[in-house]
């Protein structure tokens, strides 16, 4: 008994922060922010596409090449993901804004929703985009 | 002991805020970015534009663009939030944070008016 009490005071050695420590609802939380945080580094590229997309045919076709490398593609896929993630986990955030669901059974059942929608819509665009 | 609990009691929690009014700009301008992404996936769904031609016809209406455009500056004002409170969270010390701050807002002021000048290059 008093080996473990002094066990019980050691500082732990580090501390282990990583995402597959966290509960669902909080691994939610923490990719809405590291998405968002992508979708932000991604404008200017996104925005020189669009740009570049409906200045000429030419152009045009320059993005159409651009978007064929494998890297580009890969980009495409990451975004998308962030984009699907970021959007239905804002949903699911406005959805406690209101007070819909908050109780804990239904907030982790709405996180696991989250993380399977945003990998199937993912899926889904990539799908249809790329192939 | 005492005259210190009620003190606490009465205390009465005051500010601009400030910080509410940014919570429902970010919430506002998430909805409005939500109905354009649905709107939009439904268009592309239906038109499926596939040269440059049927693509650029896509924004030829002017309200198209007015409407793309306000998604644009709604993703720029979100954008600003959400990158504020990131940088609020681990941005120590105080001068990057600020440093990093103007950048984040100098950027997303580029990157609106490049958003004005794809929808109207003409």
């Amino acid at each position: 008994m008093p080996e473990a009490a002094v066990k019980k005071k050691r500082p732990p050695l580090w501390l282990n922060i990583s995402l597959f420590n966290l509960p669902v609802p909080g691994r939610v939380s923490i990719l809405h922010r590291i998405s968002g945080a992508a979708l932000f580094l991604a404008l200017p590229w996104l925005l020189f596409l669009l740009d570049n997309s409906l200045a000429s045919p030419e152009r045009y076709a320059r993005v159409q090449q651009h978007l064929n490398h494998p890297l580009a593609q890969l980009a495409v896929l990451g975004l998308l993901w962030a984009y699907a993630h970021h959007f239905c986990a804002g949903i699911r955030h406005l959805l406690l804004d209101l007070h819909v669901g908050i109780d804990l059974q239904s907030a982790r059942a709405s996180a696991r929703a989250v993380l399977g929608a945003s990998l199937a819509l993912t899926l889904l665009f990539g799908w249809v985009l790329l192939w | 002991m005492g005259a210190v609990v009620v003190t606490r009691a009465k205390r009465r929690v005051v500010g601009a805020h400030y910080g509410t009014a940014q919570w429902l700009r970010q919430r506002l301008t998430a909805v409005i970015m939500a109905v354009y992404t649905v709107l939009a996936i439904v268009a592309l769904l239906i038109l499926h534009p596939e040269n440059h031609a049927e693509w650029r016809a896509l924004f030829a209406p002017g309200w198209v663009r007015v409407v793309t455009l306000l998604f644009f500056l709604s993703l720029c004002y979100h954008a600003w939030v959400g990158m504020r409170d990131i940088l609020m969270d681990y941005a120590r010390p105080t001068s990057l944070r600020l440093a990093l701050y103007t950048a984040v807002v100098v950027a997303l002021g580029g990157y609106a008016a490049w958003a004005v000048q794809i929808m109207w290059r003409g």
